[in-house]
C-alpha cells in the first residue's frame, strides 16, 4: 500500500428532491487498496460510486481522482478507470468478442484480435468469444463486464455489487479475480457489496455508510473486536450444554440458546479451551463455528440492528 | 466523434429492428405498384372523373412519376412511425438494456456521445428515404415507364413535362429527408426522458398526430399556432410539383410557384431540429444516469 491517494472525496452530497442519498461523505482510497464499500440497500453506495464515475452529478462536495478534479478532468480520469456498475449489461445481439472490441474502441484503444482473445481468456470466456451474449449466463455476463472494465488496463477498478445474481461458484470466481487483480496486477479496487462476507474476504480497507453518511472507515481487521467473536456450538444436548456453561467461567459469554445451537461471544483463540471444557463435561459436540464477522459489526453500527431485532421478535 | 458515430451506425445496422422499416417500406411500395399495375386505369378514371368532360388527356397517366407521387403521398404520413422506432430508441433503448451507464463510464464526452447518436439516427433516416426513392421512383419508372405527370391540386390540374421531373423528385426527397430528420430529432429528444423505448415512440407519434390534426383543422384559433408547427411544414415537398405559369397560362420548366414557401418551411424544420437537438444535448449533459 502506498501513501498516494487515488480517490479523495470531500463532503460529497447528493440530494434527490427531498431525499439526501449521500450526506457530506468524505473518504480516501490509497493506491493498492481493495476498498470495501459497505452499506445496506439504499445506504448510498451506488449513488456514491455513480458520482465517482460521473454518471450522477453531486449536489455539493469535491471528488479528486489521480490528483485531478473529477469535474474538470473527467476524460483523463476515466481513461485510468474501469468500472462495472451492478449487472454489466452489454449488447446482447453482439458476441463477447465484438462487445469487447466495441468498448475497447470507446476506451480509446485499438487491440489486435489476439489481444482481445487474451483479455477474454483472463476471465475464462475465450471458448465462447464468438457466441452472442444473449446465450450467456449471468456469471458469464459479469465476467465479460469485468473484461470490458479491464480492457484498457486501468489503474483503478470500480465494482458496484459485482456478485449480484451470481451462484456460489460465480461469487468465488469474482472474489478470486479481485484478489488476483489486487495482488498480481497491483490494481486499486473499489468494491461495493451487501454481501459482507465477500467484502471481508477481499477488502484491505472498509467504509461503512448508512443513510448516506459515513459510519466507520478503517482497516478491515480493525473494524471488529476479535474478543467479541460469536461462536455457535451445536451439540446433541443443547439445553444441558447451556446449563453447564451457565455454571462455568463461560457464563458471562453466553448469548442465546435454542433447539439448534448455543451462541457465545468470546475471543476466537479461546475456542479450543471451550471445546476441551465441553468434552470434559461429557457434552457431545457436533460442531463449533465462528459466526462473528464484519457482518455483525456492520449490523451493530447500521440500522441493520433494527431489522435483526424486528425479526427476533 | 467520428469513432463514436461509426460505432453508433454499427449498432443501428446490427439490430434486426432496423430492417423492419426497410421491409415495411418495400412492402408498401410494392403493394401500391402492384395495385396500380393491375387497376391503374380504373384508378386514373376515378381520380380524373370530374375533369373527364372538360379535358382530354393523351399519353400514359399512370407512369413512373405519377406512381411515385401517389406513393409519396401515401407513405410520408406513415414513415414518421418507422423513423421514431429507431430515433426514439436511441437513448431510452440503451437505458433499458443497461448499456447507457456502461458507455458513460468510458472517456467520451456526453455532448459528442449524443451528437454521434443523433447523426447516426439521421443517417438511418436518410438511408430509409434513399431506399424509398429507389423503390418508389426508379422501380416505378422501370415498371410503368415515363411520361408527363398529371396531378390534381385543390381547384386546378398541373401537367409537368417528363423531362422536368427528376430534379423535382430530388428536391422533394431532400425536403422529405429534412422533414423526417425533424421527426427523428423529436423522437431523439423524447428518448432521454424514459428508460424504455415504448414511451418515447408512442409520445413521438402522439405529438405528430396532435400537431397534424391542429395543422389541418380550419378553426381560426389554431391558425395562430399553425405556422409554428413542424407538421404544417412537413408536406412542403409537394411544393416542388407546383409549377409556375407564364402569362399564357403555360407551365414554365425548371420553376416552382412558391420557392419562398419551400425555403421558409425548410428553415422552420431546420430550426426545430437545432432546438430539439440543442435541448437534448443541454439536458443530457446534466442528466443523472440512474438506470
Amino acid at each position: 500500500m502506498s501513501n498516494i491517494d487515488i480517490i479523495k472525496v470531500s463532503a460529497l452530497t447528493k440530494q434527490f428532491k427531498n431525499l439526501t442519498a449521500v450526506n457530506k461523505l468524505s473518504f480516501s482510497v490509497r493506491q493498492g487498496d481493495v476498498y470495501g464499500f459497505l452499506g445496506q440497500n439504499g445506504a448510498g453506495k451506488s449513488t456514491t460510486i455513480r458520482m465517482l464515475l460521473t454518471l450522477i452529478a453531486p449536489t455539493s462536495g469535491d471528488i479528486e481522482m489521480f490528483g485531478m478534479k473529477l469535474k474538470t478532468n473527467r476524460n483523463d480520469i476515466l481513461r485510468q478507470t474501469g468500472a462495472v456498475i451492478e449487472k454489466p449489461d452489454v449488447y446482447k445481439y453482439l458476441s463477447a468478442f465484438d462487445n469487447l472490441k466495441l468498448f475497447a474502441k470507446l476506451s480509446g484503444i485499438k487491440l489486435t484480435e489476439n489481444q482481445l482473445l487474451q483479455q477474454l481468456e483472463t476471465v475464462g470466456l475465450v471458448n465462447r468469444a464468438h457466441d452472442e451474449v444473449k446465450t450467456f449466463s449471468q456469471g458469464m455476463k459479469q465476467r465479460l463486464g469485468i473484461a470490458i472494465a479491464l480492457v484498457h488496463n486501468p489503474e483503478l477498478i470500480v465494482l458496484d455489487e459485482p456478485t449480484n445474481g451470481l451462484d456460489p461458484q460465480g461469487i468465488a470466481d469474482i472474489r478470486n479475480l479481485i484478489l488476483h487483480l489486487s495482488k498480481e496486477q497491483k490494481k486499486t479496487i473499489v468494491v461495493s457489496s451487501h454481501l459482507l462476507s465477500e467484502i471481508e474476504q477481499v477488502a484491505t480497507k472498509v467504509l461503512i455508510i448508512d443513510k448516506g453518511k459515513k459510519i466507520k472507515e478503517g482497516l478491515a481487521t480493525e473494524l471488529f473486536d476479535p474478543s467479541q467473536t460469536v461462536i455457535e456450538i451445536t451439540t446433541l444436548q443443547n439445553e444441558t450444554c447451556w446449563n453447564v456453561l451457565q455454571q462455568s467461567v463461560w457464563k458471562d459469554r453466553l448469548v442465546f440458546q435454542n433447539k439448534e445451537s448455543v451462541l457465545l461471544k468470546l475471543n476466537k483463540n479461546d475456542v479450543p479451551k471451550l471445546n476441551q471444557y465441553l468434552v470434559q463435561q461429557n457434552i457431545e459436540v457436533l460442531s463449533i463455528q465462528l459466526r462473528n464477522s464484519l457482518e455483525d459489526y456492520f449490523l451493530q453500527v447500521t440500522t441493520g440492528n433494527q431489522h435483526v431485532e424486528a425479526f427476533s421478535n | 466523434m467520428w469513432k463514436l458515430f461509426q460505432i453508433e451506425l454499427y449498432k443501428i445496422f446490427l439490430r434486426p429492428r432496423t430492417y423492419i422499416s426497410f421491409i415495411a417500406v418495400a412492402a408498401l411500395v410494392i403493394v401500391v405498384q402492384l395495385g396500380l399495375k393491375v387497376d391503374g386505369k380504373e384508378y386514373a378514371a376515378f381520380v380524373l372523373a370530374d375533369l373527364s368532360n372538360t379535358l382530354q388527356i393523351d399519353g400514359k397517366i399512370i407512369n413512373g412519376y405519377f406512381v411515385c407521387y401517389v406513393i409519396l403521398q401515401l407513405l410520408l404520413v406513415h414513415v414518421p412511425l418507422l423513423i421514431s422506432l429507431i430515433a426514439a430508441d436511441m437513448i431510452s433503448g440503451e437505458a433499458n438494456m443497461g448499456t447507457l451507464r456502461f458507455l458513460l463510464t468510458k472517456p467520451i464526452s456526453r455532448t459528442q456521445f449524443i451528437l454521434a447518436k443523433f447523426f447516426a439516427a439521421t443517417v438511418y433516416t436518410i438511408l430509409l428515404l434513399i431506399f424509398m426513392a429507389i423503390l418508389a421512383l426508379f422501380l416505378s419508372i422501370l415498371i410503368f415507364g415515363t411520361d408527363d405527370m398529371f396531378i390534381l391540386k385543390n381547384n386546378y390540374a398541373v401537367q409537368i413535362e417528363s423531362a422536368d421531373m427528376l430534379w423535382r423528385y430530388a428536391g422533394a426527397f431532400v425536403f422529405a429527408a429534412l422533414a423526417m430528420t425533424t421527426v427523428a430529432a423529436l423522437g431523439f429528444f423524447l428518448s432521454q426522458f424514459a428508460d424504455n423505448s415504448i414511451g418515447p415512440i408512442v409520445a413521438t407519434m402522439s405529438v405528430i398526430i396532435v400537431f397534424t390534426i391542429l395543422s389541418t383543422m380550419t378553426i381560426p384559433i389554431f391558425s395562430l399556432i399553425k405556422p409554428y408547427l413542424f407538421t404544417t411544414h412537413m408536406v412542403g415537398w409537394k411544393e416542388f410539383f407546383d409549377v409556375r405559369l407564364n402569362e399564357a397560362n403555360e407551365t414554365v420548366r425548371g420553376t416552382v410557384q412558391r420557392p419562398d414557401k419551400i425555403l421558409k418551411s425548410a428553415m422552420i424544420l431546420l430550426t426545430h431540429i437545432v432546438v430539439l437537438v440543442g435541448a437534448s444535448v443541454y439536458l443530457f449533459k446534466r442528466k443523472d444516469i440512474l438506470s
